[in-house]
Order: C-alpha cells, then structure tokens, then sequence
C-alpha cells in the first residue's frame, strides 16, 4: 500500500497542477505533494518488509505476461527516499523563481518524479519499460521548453539518443521474456534464467547501452553537459541528481542479475571505460570556464566511479554504489542551487567574471566551501563513505585482474576532482570582487533552508553512515549472491 | 456479410441522395446514420446475431478476426466522419457521391477482409481502387490532384493485373482459388512460386511497401487532404488484412520460400520510408512518407504470421488509423502545411495542440499510447518468429521516426509563429479530438478491450 502512494502522490499530485491557475499556489501545492511523497517515504522506512505494506501486485496486461507489480527493497527505498528528499529541496531552492505558465512547469516536473519513481520500484520489465520512457517524457518538455537558449536542439540530441538506445533495450526484454518458462515479464522469472553465454553476452549490450547512456558513461556522454547547460536549474537538478541513477538503477537491478556471466566477461571493458571517463571527464572539467559545464563533467567523472564499482561485483564497493547514489544526488543538488544562485545575481556562470563573493556574501561562502568538500569526498563528508567503500572493493575485486591499476587510475578522480573543485572556489569566493560581484547580497532565507538541510545530510552521514549502510546492506548480498563470482572464475 | 450488403447499399442510398435531400447537412446526417447503422450490424455480427443467412459457397469467411477488423475499420471510419465530414463539402459540388464512394470503399474492405477464394480477394481490392481513383481526383481544378489520379490510376491499374496474371498462374497450378483447398506435392510446383512473387508484389503496391512505393507520397500529396486522410489509413489497414490472410491461407505452408523477400521488403519499406520523412518541410508529405514506415512494421505481422501478430495487427490498425486522422483532421483545416506552419500552435490552440501530441507521441511508439503497445506486439510477434535482427532494425527505424514527430511538436509548443494559423474549431471538433486522444491512451493501457473480441 505505501509503495502504490509512493507513485500516486506524485502522478496524481502532477495531473492537478495542470488544472491550477495561479503561480503561488500550484507551487504551494507541488511543494506539499513533495513532501507528502517524503512522508510517505519515510513511513516505509518504519514498515517491516514483511508486513507485506511494501508490496504491490495488480493483474495487468495477463495475456501478455505482465502484471502492474511494485515493491521497495534496499536499493529503490534508497533511491525514492533520494527522489522525495532532492524533490522537496528542490522546490524549497527555486521558491523565488519565477516560471511562465508554472502550472504546467511544476505539473511535468511532479509528472518526472512519478516516473522516477516508477523505475525505481518497478518489478516488472515491461512496466519497467513503461515508466523508463515516461520519465523521459515530461523532461523532454520541460527542457525545450523552459531551457536556455540552444535549449531546442540541445533537448532534441538528448531525446533522440536516449530513446535510441531505451528502444534497443526494449528488444533486449522482449527477448528475456521469451526465454523464461512461463513467458513472463516479473523479475523473479527474469533471475530465475540461466542463459547461455553467447546469448548473455551480446543482450547485456543490448541492455547495457540503454543504461550507459542514461548514466552517463563514456564515450555515451555527449548529450549530458549540453542538456545540463541548456535546461531550467530545477530540471538540471532532476537530471543529474536523480535521473542518472536510473542507468546506475538499471544495471544493478536488470544486467547483473539477469546477465551474470555477460557481466564478468565484460566487466573489464565496462571498467576500462568507466576509469577512461573518469580521467577525460575529469580533465575537461579542469578546462572550463562556465560553472555549469564543470559541474556537468564532474558529474561524469563521479558516475563513472560508479559504474566500475559495480563492475568490480565486490560487497563493499556495491555498498559503497549504492550509498554514493544517494550522496552523489546530495551534493550535485547543492552545487547546482549554488549555481543557480550565482547565475540569478550576476547573470553569468562565467568562473573568469566571478570572485570575491566571500567578502560580501558569507553565508552562501561557507555553505558552497562545505558542499564543494562534500564533492571532493573529504573525510567526514557523506561522499568519503561511499567512496572510500568503492576503492576499497575495486581494489579487492575478483572480478577483474587489473584491480589494482583500475583502482589506482580510478584514485586519481579524487586528485583531479580536488583540483577541479578547489579551482571552482578559489575563483568564485576568494580574489578580487570584479564589477559584477561588487553588489553581491547574501542569500534568501528559502536557500539558506535548502542549502542548510543539505549540509546537514552531507555531515550527519559522514559522521555517521550507519542507516545508510544497514539499508543497503542485506540488498548487496543479496545481489551478488545472485551474480557469485566465485563459482564463475572457476568456471570460466 | 449483413455488414457487406448494408454498405453496398448504403453507397446506392448516398448516390442518390443528393436528388432527395438539398441541404448538405442533411446528406451528413444520412451518412452518419448509415455507417451507424453498419457499425450496429458489425457489432451483432460479431455476437453471432445475423439477420440474413447466405450461403458463400466457401469463398468468404466471417471469423471473429475478419468480423473485428470490419469494426475497427467502421468505427475509424466514423472516427473520420466525425472529425472532416464538412471539410469534405469543400472538395466538391458532389457532396452525396462522396459519402458514396466512401461506402463503396467499405463494401470493398469487408471483401478482403473475409476472403477464402482469390476471384473475391481481387473483387475486393478493385472495389477498393476504383472509388480511390475518383476519390483522389475529386478536386477537378486543382492540376496536382488530376496527376496524382492519373499517376494513381496507370501505375494501380499495373499492379491490378500483375495480380491477375498471379492468380491465374497459382489457379493453374493448384486447379482452384480456394486459399484454403489449394494442394501441392512435395516439391513446390514452379508455377505456384512464380504465381506468389506477383501476388507479394502487386499486394506490396496497394500496401505502399518499398521498392512499391514510388506512387504513395505524389498520390497522398496530390489528392484532397480529406481522402488522403482516409486512403493512408483505412484502405491501407483493409490491404494489410488481405496480404495477412492471403499468405497466411494460401502460402503459409511455403513460408520458407518467401520468408526472406518479406524480410527484404520489410527492412527496405522501414528504412525508406522513416529515411525520406526526416528530410520533409510538408507535414503532409511527411505523413505521407510517415504511412510508409509505419506500412513497415505493420509488414511485420504478414512476416511472423502467428497469434502475436493478429492480435497485432488489430491494434496496430486501429492505433494508426486513429492517430493520422486525427491528426489530418486538423491538418486539414490549416492553410500552411509546412511543419513551420505550425509554430505556436499551441498557444492558439492548446486543447487542439495536446491531442496532436497525444498522437503524435502514439505514432513514435512512446508508453501509454496505443501506438506503443501495437509496436510492442508487432516486436513480440517478430521475435517469436525468430528474427532478432529484423526486431533491432524495426526498433532503430522507430527510433528515427521520434525525430520527425517530434519535429512536429517542436513547432507546436517551443517556436514562435510570426503569423501563428489560428484555424476554425468547433466544440464537436475538439471534443472528437479529445475522446480519439482518450482512446488511444485507453487502448495503450487496456490493449485487452480490444484483442480480447478476437477470443470472445
């Protein structure tokens, strides 16, 4: 029951702020759907999963072996907790924005959210499927429609090459259920298949690409520091902060189990190409100017951290994923409300007209210094747990021979990414005060609340990562129970 | 066949009709009341109530797949009624012979639909033709529309007797038209193969399927933007019906012989026809290459031949059908075709504007739409029949028609018009609109409200 409010809220929520006229109250109202979807959330945390309240199955589509079944488990509670949580803040950040015609803006971003939502908790392949393209839907139209500029073409290369590869996906699915027994679309007849590994090995591409694009990882990218330039801030929020996880999602839930000896065989690859776009990603944020760019291939650069973590099939570092997603959605969140900030006052993202904000604005200083460390993953943020926890399990991987060399071209994300980050800072906060930033004025209360709620999860799962990790924990083993890499290197 | 003998007779009514009633309202509401009256007729058939008992001597079948196919096709039909039956007033003086034709043309449908011998396929597909020559010259000064009549005519009438000529050599062969009764030994007769080829071939033109495709974008853009509306959908739907049942009965058993040539024309008719649609500035040029592609993957069901592929079948046409009319009824009414034409519809026209999305994102294959799921049975049914390859190709092809529907929506929602169209709409108009857009988004749900009359 609380799984099916978890997507109605939203879906429902979204439907009637498209019938509401006014500015301030259809943003009113999408701040309380959000966060009566964050309660809601939270409820489930308190739910024992036995209780049978985290479940949800209705007959749908029998003929074609599909059925409207939902759950939550470790993985996707952590990851709605992550969509209610960005969505409530998110809302909190952009208070002050103003939209035109925002009853349809705050409907198709409520719309994403159910979406999201969908894929998350969806253990069913074909409504997987379904919800996997409706979430690309409404932010099709928010994009072009409350982008920038070049938003139109800009939008259109993201859309087409998404849905290029989601297709191909689609025939992968298609394909997996005609292999189960009972011609069936659930999950559980998806990992109960044992496929033989000429056929895993050419449908985890098939799949694979859908996810790798989503993610994104190199050298699928290009479409993303474009689309992150180009959309409204609060939709580059939802992208890159909860919209990636999808491709993260995807993997973990629909490759690795499914296609376990497809994914050892090309874990090297996939590794390969994750640590190669970690470096580029890293050194071309290295390069840029505008503070949205940066941003957007430091986001590259983070994802691809963890998309050779779960590649690596080790406990700790599937842990260490699974805990990043969240993080990684924190502290993305609070650069962009930064972002968006810096952009509102001075009209430009330009990082060479910017400096000597820490004079003139402290507030917004020390909240960006601590959320740009949190980036940096220094000890005691939330993102030194989960990636810590990710070397840790490249480097002690089986799974692939090169662990030690992954690990340490990997490790040097961190290096680059202190360089980039600390780079960022030096030039927005400290420095000269150029023309434009003579005038700075310190932050509203709405973004000191958002920036502040953030710093506080950055900290408090820093110091302590506790509940993150007993959530996630039975879920890992879970997984890699299923993949056993054990029994597949003696095998192979 | 009640279904059969009140549209024959409705097209008698129509023609005359003009005599008896003078206003043209009066000729609409007639019209809408026959194919009404059909649609009741349909409905009973299908729940086994006749009124008239004859006996076909065997050469038609009224299964539940035929019956359905008539319904889908009837209620398109009044679909289309609903949506342009005024804007045909503007083709022509001949208000009455229109309605005429048009139900001449379903008399046609339910022929091919029901077949079990070939002398009945070929009647069928020429009552079909024949009112669709007139049909597309019916704009007697427009110079396009008399070539494209023309056009339509010799290269229709070509493919007419190379039918023919197929027909005669498989009753050579096999001694009967039956498509049920027709026997062979072992080894397939040469006469039977030769026969087949020209059969595939003349049914691949009236399909519009490449290389066959030459005559579709001249002939869907010369003629009356109404009748292109209802050439792309029903009677290309009706040829679809008869390529199925043709290969199904007849060649079925010889599947291997023509297996790969489908999937030849297959791959080609995807490829053309999304290919040419990219680079269009007409909206009605680009649905006309746009019926070609979705020809493509409606070929898939004649290609895999099972259950998937009827129900498929159904759904596809009944999502098409709806999504191109509705589409073409607005298109109708604007003076611009170009997709520039269409910048800042919606903000003129909002409701108007988010049916056409509605349709638009069913055409492209996007969840939730009637389009998506008629796709996915139409990739399923490939599959089953064991063509991976053919199923990843279809896909990709999908994924390129995104880019011109999408085009489209483009310059509804994110251009700005200098001189945005605003075009005339009455409330019946938008609310037709909004109850097909209702529909397709029903169908993309509960595919089952439909697929489930082939069973029951």
């Amino acid at each position: 029951m609380i799984v099916l409010l978890l997507i109605l809220i939203p879906l429902v929520g979204g439907l009637i702020s498209f019938l509401l006229k006014e500015e301030k109250t259809v943003r009113s109202w999408a701040f309380l759907v959000s966060l009566a979807a964050l309660a809601v959330s939270i409820w489930g945390l308190t739910t024992e999963a036995s209780s049978g309240e985290l479940q949800f199955s209705a007959p749908w589509m029998g003929a074609l072996g599909s059925s409207f079944s939902i759950g939550l488990d470790g993985m996707s509670h952590l990851l709605c907790l992550l969509t209610t949580v960005s969505y409530s803040i998110i809302f909190i950040a952009t208070w002050k924005s103003h939209y035109t015609k925002a009853h349809n803006f705050f409907g198709l971003m409520l719309l994403t959210a159910a979406g999201l939502i969908g894929v998350f908790i969806a253990t069913d392949a074909l409504l997987f499927y379904f919800f996997w393209e409706l979430a690309l839907i409404p932010v099709y139209f928010l994009c072009s429609g409350w982008g920038g500029e070049k938003r139109i073409p800009v939008t259109f290369k993201f859309f087409i090459y998404t849905f290029s590869a989601s297709v191909l996906m689609l025939v992968g699915l298609l394909y997996l259920y005609f292999q189960t027994p009972d011609r069936s679309f659930s999950i559980e007849s998806f990992y109960a298949l044992n496929l033989s590994n000429d056929k895993q090995s050419w449908l985890f591409w098939l799949l694979f690409i859908a996810f790798a694009v989503k993610m994104p990882v190199f050298p699928f990218h290009t479409w993303q520091p474009d689309t992150y330039e180009q959309s409204p801030t609060a939709t580059t929020m939802v992208l890159s902060g909860i919209m990636v996880k999808m491709g993260i999602f995807g993997v973990i839930r629909w490759v690795l189990p499914v296609l376990p000896v497809a994914s050892y065989m090309w874990g090297d690859v996939v590794m390969g190409l994750a640590v190669a776009g970690i470096i580029y990603a890293s050194v071309i944020a290295m390069q840029q100017n505008d503070l949205k760019r940066l941003i957007a291939y430091s986001s590259i650069a983070h994802i691809g951290l963890m998309a050779a973590a779960i590649f690596a099939e080790h406990k700790t570092s599937m842990q260490g994923v699974l805990i990043q997603m969240f993080n990684h959605g924190i502290n993305i969140l609070g650069l962009w409300i930064v972002v968006e900030l810096i952009e509102r006052q001075f009209g430009t993202r330009k990082l060479s007209e910017l400096g000597g904000i820490a004079q003139k604005a402290p507030a917004l200083s020390i909240l960006l210094v601590i959320i740009a460390l949190a980036n940096i993953s220094l000890p005691l943020t939330n993102s030194f747990v989960g990636e810590f926890l990710m070397f840790n399990g490249i480097f002690n991987s089986e799974a692939t021979k090169y662990n030690i060399l992954f690990a340490a071209l990997a490790g040097l994300s961190i290096i680059l990414g202190a360089v980039y980050t600390l780079n960022m800072i030096q030039k927005i906060i400290f420095g000269n005060t150029s023309n434009l930033t003579e005038k700075t004025y310190d932050i509203n209360l709405n973004e000191k609340i958002a920036l502040g709620l953030l710093v506080l999860i950055i900290f408090s799962f820093g110091v302590f990562p506790q509940p993150l990790l007993n959530l996630t924990e039975g879920f890992a083993d879970g997984i890699l129970k299923k993949v056993d890499v054990a029994k597949l290197i003696t095998q192979l | 066949m009640n279904t059969l003998i009140l549209s024959a007779l409705s097209g008698v009514i129509m023609m005359f009709s003009s005599f008896l009633l003078k206003s043209k309202s009066a000729v609409r509401i007639l019209a809408h009341l026959l194919l009404g009256a059909i649609i009741i007729l349909n409905i009973l058939e299908l729940k086994s109530i006749h009124f008239v008992e004859f006996n076909t001597q065997s050469m038609m079948v009224f299964d539940r797949f035929a019956l359905l196919f008539m319904l889908v096709a009837n209620l398109c039909t009044f679909a289309f009624f609903l949506l342009s039956a005024k804007d045909i007033e503007k083709v022509g003086v001949h208000y009455g012979d229109y309605f005429a034709l048009i139900f001449f043309i379903l008399s046609g449908v339910v022929l091919v639909a029901s077949f079990k011998s070939l002398l009945i396929l070929f009647l069928g597909i020429e009552i079909i033709s024949i009112p669709l020559y007139i049909l597309t010259g019916s704009d007697k000064s427009s110079l396009k529309s008399n070539e494209a009549s023309l056009k339509y005519f010799l290269m229709g009438a070509f493919s007419t007797g190379l039918m023919l000529m197929g027909i005669a050599l498989v009753y050579g062969a096999t001694g009967t038209f039956n498509t049920a009764a027709m026997q062979w030994g072992d080894k397939v007769p040469v006469l039977i193969i030769v026969g087949m080829m020209m059969l595939l071939f003349s049914m691949s033109f009236k399909v519009s399927a490449a290389p066959f495709h030459f005559w579709t974008p001249d002939v869907y853009d010369g003629a009356p933007t109404v009748f292109t509306s209802f050439m792309a959908t029903i009677v290309k739907a009706a040829g679809f019906i008869a390529f199925m049942r043709l290969f199904e009965d007849a060649f079925g058993s010889i599947r291997n012989e023509w297996k790969l040539l489908v999937a030849i024309i297959v791959a080609a008719t995807l490829f053309i026809g999304n290919i040419s649609a990219v680079f269009q500035q007409s909206v009605k040029r680009m649905l006309a290459y746009s019926s070609i592609a979705q020809a493509g993957f409606m070929m898939l069901a004649v290609y895999s031949l099972n259950s998937e592929a009827k129900e498929g079948l159904i759904l596809y046409t009944a999502a098409y059908s709806i999504a191109t009319i509705g589409i073409f009824a607005v298109l109708i009414r604007m003076k611009d075709y170009t997709i520039e034409g269409f910048n800042g519809f919606a903000k003129s026209h909002p409701v108007v504007a988010v049916s056409l999305v509605i349709f638009l994102l069913s055409l492209a294959g996007i969840p939730l739409t009637a389009g998506f799921l008629s796709k996915f049975y139409m990739l399923r049914a490939t599959i089953e029949a064991g063509s991976l390859w053919l199923a990843i190709f279809a896909v990709l092809m999908a994924a390129i028609s995104a880019y011109y529907y999408f085009k489209l929506i483009q310059a509804m929602y994110f251009k700005d018009g200098s001189d945005t169209q605003s075009i005339e709409i009455s409330g019946g108009f938008t609310y037709s609109l909004l109850g097909l857009s209702f529909f397709t988004i029903l169908l993309g749900i509960f595919p089952n409200l439909l697929t489930h009359w082939l069973y029951f």
